[in-house]
């Protein structure tokens, strides 16, 4: 008979016996876990990233300094993208009144391809959305250049050699990027009047931005083109560099949401060890009968790894199905609750999920198959204890190994991967190790205790290879579900606290320091105190370590662009108290000696260390000092930050403005118009709608990892029951035979409740121990936020241990003490 | 068959614990050969190496002209395809299958298109027409027993190696067993080795092996 129809038919027969329920189970749950989580974090990480694209005006951009070649937007349209173009540049625009400096934007219709424009009919009026854009012969400008240029809509501007007319005020520009404190007030105009001006000329500095958007696949795909073309001047931005904003929180979410994918296949991975254990061991005798009916090694394998491989793949199939219905269900939900419309689902998790459960169900299986190679039969049948040692230990290293190139491949966050992955080896070692120490004391404590106690005790003691292993299950299970829960909640809520609800939305900048103190008694009658006043200097770069800064030497576009303008410089007699050095520290004493603290990123990026010397010129002054700090900064946090701080005597005498940032209530935008009027030179930059994007995102990505977290909740039960499913047979047998002795119901129900307690309880304080560590690790070194110890999960790791293993357990077991003993003992 | 020299050490707590002593003996074709000894002899320990299903600590197991030590596990296992019918002490019967699917296994595992038909068949030779959809751990001792020999027998084996075969059953069934070991040894020459404290059944056969603590006593 073939071989193949041999392996269904086993496979059939076993099915009907019901042997194949729990690694069935297992590998369906576990599939579609995966699947559910990862296709669900696919979808929310493109609408996140669709959501942020917003504030790119688009999906793509190339910008450039000289105009992009048409053939570009041509290609692009020719993949059915749509394309935009706009071209800023600096110039004076004036009035009778006077004159101010203008970023001026010139844009043609369909922009922005992404977001869109805010406008209001008068300066202080209330604003509505457009899809236009300013109509040839008029223009759209920004408060403040109107407030500068006194001018009102109807009114008209001159803007090179044109006459133009205001016709509105620009409240909102989605894509208003880059150093907002730089950054001249803006000015758009209609792209057709641009030549009249006479102000693009050779040589003038224009900085083209071809806008592209459409499919995800097509964008991409087009990305990696125009990447592998670009010429001198050009480079493709995405969000991420628009603004450090979004790039910190998209950074953060992509984490959160990879945390949730690693955790998913962490249970997965439990829940197909676990349960392909049981299988094999069920199997070992059958496996050995084979071999005395003359069955080769190789004919063995591939009865069973084809009978694997199609229980696998149907439970692959069922649990790709299940996983679509449960990220379609997730998908609603948060819809409803996020008002986040999804894009559709991916095939590609899908199948990574099936193929993810297929190569641990492998990983965990095949091993044990070829260790059998060595064994005679009947070793296997007399349960040969060596024979086993080797069997369980090419199971682990084998599955491990799988389980790591999943969670590697799975995840793509390799410090994040890692870091998990050390941690959970390290709470594993010390749950084998603890265990091992525990059941002993298990059963020195019950020698010495009498009753029910005693057996339930001396059983762990008697099972201590197996006990290890259950404990060691348990706690893996608990620890990824505390994870999903306690750890999760304490992550989220740290993130939160790092963005309040009250987050400053408005900077106020150029405040002068004669108006410092009277600016800072107005925002306190207003209610709008709480920010400091940070003095402000421009400065521009000029040398690093006593040689000459040149633009040119750097290769990176962004480089170049940030050393061609003038650095927001600041100084203070003590840098704040929750300053995040990297290296270095601050500084204090009276006349500290002359220092600059850094940003992290800037240093990276001017290839900074700690003992360099900086030298800026400050309004034609050399200010010259050496590096004593690095910092980190959170940009997400929309605190006033700065990338380069000196300390008080060294800037002190430069001529400073003032800045500060506060939360504007909605309600109060009035206030805003009165300090306008009271203090006409004050710049206020208005970053509610960034910031707004940043909150969204962040209770998106909040309410995704808790849906996520019921997926990963079935997946956690499917590891407890297939624990407990792996030695139910023994403890049936058990059971039975006290019948047998004697033992009364109650002296049975309490050997087990202790016994299971026991277990439960010792799992969960391993957890809580190990979610404790992971918790701490992940917060501090992966998302960079301070972490809060929780002792609450200590107490409800032990207690729903112990009273979840132990419900568990007796009743998985009661219907095997109310049959008759004799029933069980032939059932086994 | 040829046993030369054969003897097995287990270790026990550190010490080799010696369960067979040094044996040899030959058996030909066609004989019928009763192991006889107490419980905790060695018989079952012999029986299992002379089917290569353990290895021995020295000796050697000559069969159809080959030495069982010069093959591996895999060769082993083709020989005995081949060759050898084995019944256990305790049946080793796969649990969840029906009794008709466990004696269907072997044949169907050595490509035997009439699995279903030869295997309905030994279980109607057993006695167990009636238990065929039965599972193996629903069946009492008996009728696991019966099972057992109808697997070994089903491959039609040129030897057949039987620990304890009417161990478990009561005379009338016992009889019916043992009159089908020895039709099959009188009809397709199959050689027998038993394994029995069953005096009658020691008796029929053309020699008796007695084990005592280990030692083989005799050779009649
Ligand atoms: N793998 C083993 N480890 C330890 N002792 C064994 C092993 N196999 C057999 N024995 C011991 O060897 C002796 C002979 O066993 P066995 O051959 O099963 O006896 P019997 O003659 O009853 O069939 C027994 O005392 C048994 O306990
Ligand atoms: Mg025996």
């Amino acid at each position: 008979m073939n071989i193949v129809t041999l392996a269904l038919r086993m496979l059939l027969r076993e099915w009907r016996a019901g042997e194949l329920r729990v690694l069935m189970l297992a590998v369906m749950i576990a599939v579609a876990g995966l699947a559910s989580v990862n296709a669900f974090t696919a979808r929310m990480q493109l609408a996140l990233s669709q959501e942020s694209n917003r504030l790119l005006g688009a999906d793509l951009v190339l910008a450039s300094d000289h105009a992009p070649p048409p053939a570009l937007a041509q290609a692009a349209q020719q993949r059915g993208l749509s394309t935009v173009q706009t071209a800023q540049f600096p110039s004076m625009v004036s009035t009778d009144a006077g004159s101010n400096l203008a970023e001026i934007k010139a844009v043609s219709n369909g922009y922005p391809l992404r977001g869109k424009l805010h406008i209001a009919d008068s300066l202080f009026g209330k604003d509505r959305v457009t899809s236009d854009i300013p109509r040839p012969g008029t223009v759209w400008l920004e408060a403040r250049l109107a407030n500068a240029l006194k001018l009102k809509p109807n009114d008209t501007v001159q803007v090179g050699y044109s006459r133009l007319k205001v016709a509105a005020i620009l409240t909102n520009e989605p894509d208003r990027g880059g150093d907002f404190f730089n950054l001249a007030p803006r000015l758009m105009m209609n792209a057709s009047d641009v030549a009249a001006t006479g102000l693009i000329t050779v040589g003038s500095r224009i900085n083209y931005r071809l806008l592209i958007a459409g499919d995800t696949n097509a964008i991409n795909a087009y990305r990696k083109v125009l990447a592998s073309q670009l010429q001198r001047g050009q480079r493709l931005l995405t969000v991420r560099d628009a603004r450090p904003e979004i790039r910190d929180v998209l950074d953060k979410a992509e984490r959160y949401l990879g945390l949730a994918v690693l955790l998913a296949a962490l249970l997965a991975a439990v829940a197909i060890l676990l349960s392909a254990r049981h299988f094999l061991r069920r199997h070992l005798d059958a496996c050995a009968l084979l071999r005395c009916f003359g069955a080769s090694q190789r004919t063995i394998v591939m009865l069973y790894a084809l009978q694997i491989a199609v229980l696998g793949l149907l439970a692959a199939v069922a649990g790709m199905a299940l996983g679509y219905a449960g990220q379609a269900v997730l998908a609603a939900m948060l819809g409803r609750m996020a008002h986040l419309d999804l894009p559709p689902a991916a095939v590609l998790p899908f199948l990574q999920a099936a193929l993810a459960g297929l190569v641990l169900l492998a990983g965990f299986s095949l091993p044990t198959l070829f260790m059998l190679r060595r064994t005679p039969a009947l070793r296997i049948l007399r349960r040969d204890v060596a024979a086993f040692d080797a069997v369980g230990a090419a199971t682990y290293v084998a599955g491990l190994a799988a389980m790591t190139a999943l969670l590697l491949w799975q995840v793509r966050d390799v410090p994040l991967t890692l870091m998990v992955l050390a941690e959970l080896a390290a709470t594993l070692l010390a749950t084998a190790l603890l265990a091992w120490g525990l059941v002993l004391a298990a059963g020195w404590l019950g020698a010495r205790s009498s009753g029910s106690w005693r057996q339930g005790l001396l059983n762990l003691r008697r099972r201590a290879g197996g006990s290890v292993i259950q404990v060691a299950a348990f706690t893996l299970g608990m620890l990824a579900l505390l994870l999903l829960t306690v750890v999760r909640g304490d992550l989220l809520a740290n993130w939160h606290a790092s963005l309040p609800a009250m987050a400053p939305n408005r900077f106020v900048i150029n405040i002068q320091p004669d108006q410092a103190a009277s600016l800072q008694d107005f925002l306190r009658r207003h209610d709008l105190s709480g920010a400091k006043l940070y003095p402000m200097v421009r400065g521009r770069l000029t040398a690093i370590n006593g040689r000459e800064v040149d633009s040119a030497r750097y290769a990176d576009q962004q480089t170049r662009h940030l050393l061609d303008r003038e650095f927001n410089l600041s100084y203070a007699d003590r840098l704040d108290a929750d300053t995040d050095f990297v290296a270095g520290g601050g500084w204090h004493g009276d006349h500290p000696g002359p220092q600059f603290s850094v940003e992290q990123g800037i240093a990276d990026r001017l290839h900074l260390k700690l003992g360099d010397t900086m030298q800026f010129d400050v309004g034609g002054t050399p200010v010259s000092a050496r590096i004593t700090s690095l910092r980190k900064v959170n940009w997400d946090s929309f605190r006033v930050n700065f990338f380069v701080v000196g300390n008080t005597d060294l800037l002190r005498n430069t001529s400073a403005s003032y800045i500060t940032s506060f939360y504007l209530p909605p309600a109060k935008v009035s206030v805003l118009n009165d300090m306008v009027r009271a203090y006409p030179n004050l710049t206020v930059i208005d970053v509610s709608a960034i910031l707004q994007t940043v909150q969204d995102m962040l209770e998106r990505v909040s309410a995704a990892v808790q849906f996520v977290f019921v997926f990963s909740l079935a997946s956690g039960l499917v590891v407890l029951y297939a624990a407990l499913a792996a030695t139910r047979d023994e403890r049936a047998l058990e059971t039975a035979l006290w019948r047998v002795l004697g033992a009364r119901h109650r002296q049975l129900w309490l050997a087990q409740v202790t016994e299971f307690a026991a277990i439960g309880m010792l799992a969960g304080m391993l957890a809580a121990a190990g979610a404790s560590a992971i918790g701490w690790g992940l917060s501090s070194e992966v998302f960079k936020l301070p972490y809060h110890f929780n002792p609450l999960l200590w107490l409800i790791a032990i207690g729903a241990g112990g009273v979840g293993v132990a419900a568990a357990g007796v009743l998985g077991l009661r219907g095997i003490s109310r049959l008759p003993p004799l029933v069980t003992l032939r059932d086994i | 068959m040829h046993v030369v020299n054969l003897a097995k050490q287990v270790p026990v707590n550190g010490a080799a614990l010696t369960i067979l002593h040094p044996t040899s003996f030959d058996i030909q074709r066609g004989e019928s050969v009763a192991i006889v000894g107490a419980s905790g002899s060695g018989k079952s320990t012999l029986l299992g190496l002379l089917a290569g299903l353990d290895q021995p600590s020295t000796g050697e197991v000559w069969l159809a002209g080959k030495s069982l030590a010069a093959l591996d596990e895999d060769g082993r296992a083709a020989l005995r395809g081949e060759l050898i019918g084995f019944v256990f002490q305790s049946f080793q019967l796969l649990p969840m299958l029906t009794a008709l699917e466990n004696v269907m296994l072997p044949l169907e595992l050595s490509g035997a298109s009439d699995a279903r038909k030869r295997a309905q068949r030994w279980l109607e030779r057993v006695g167990l027409a009636d238990r065929q959809q039965h599972r193996a751990q629903q069946l009492s001792g008996g009728e696991q027993q019966r099972v057992a020999i109808a697997r070994a027998f089903a491959v039609d084996p040129a030897l057949l190696l039987a620990d304890e075969p009417t161990g478990n059953l009561d005379a009338e069934t016992g009889a019916r067993v043992i009159e089908l070991l020895f039709e099959l040894n009188r009809e397709q020459g199959t050689t027998l080795v038993l394994v029995t404290h069953d005096t009658e059944l020691a008796a029929r056969c053309g020699r008796r092996l007695s084990l005592h603590a280990g030692h083989l006593e005799s050779g009649v």
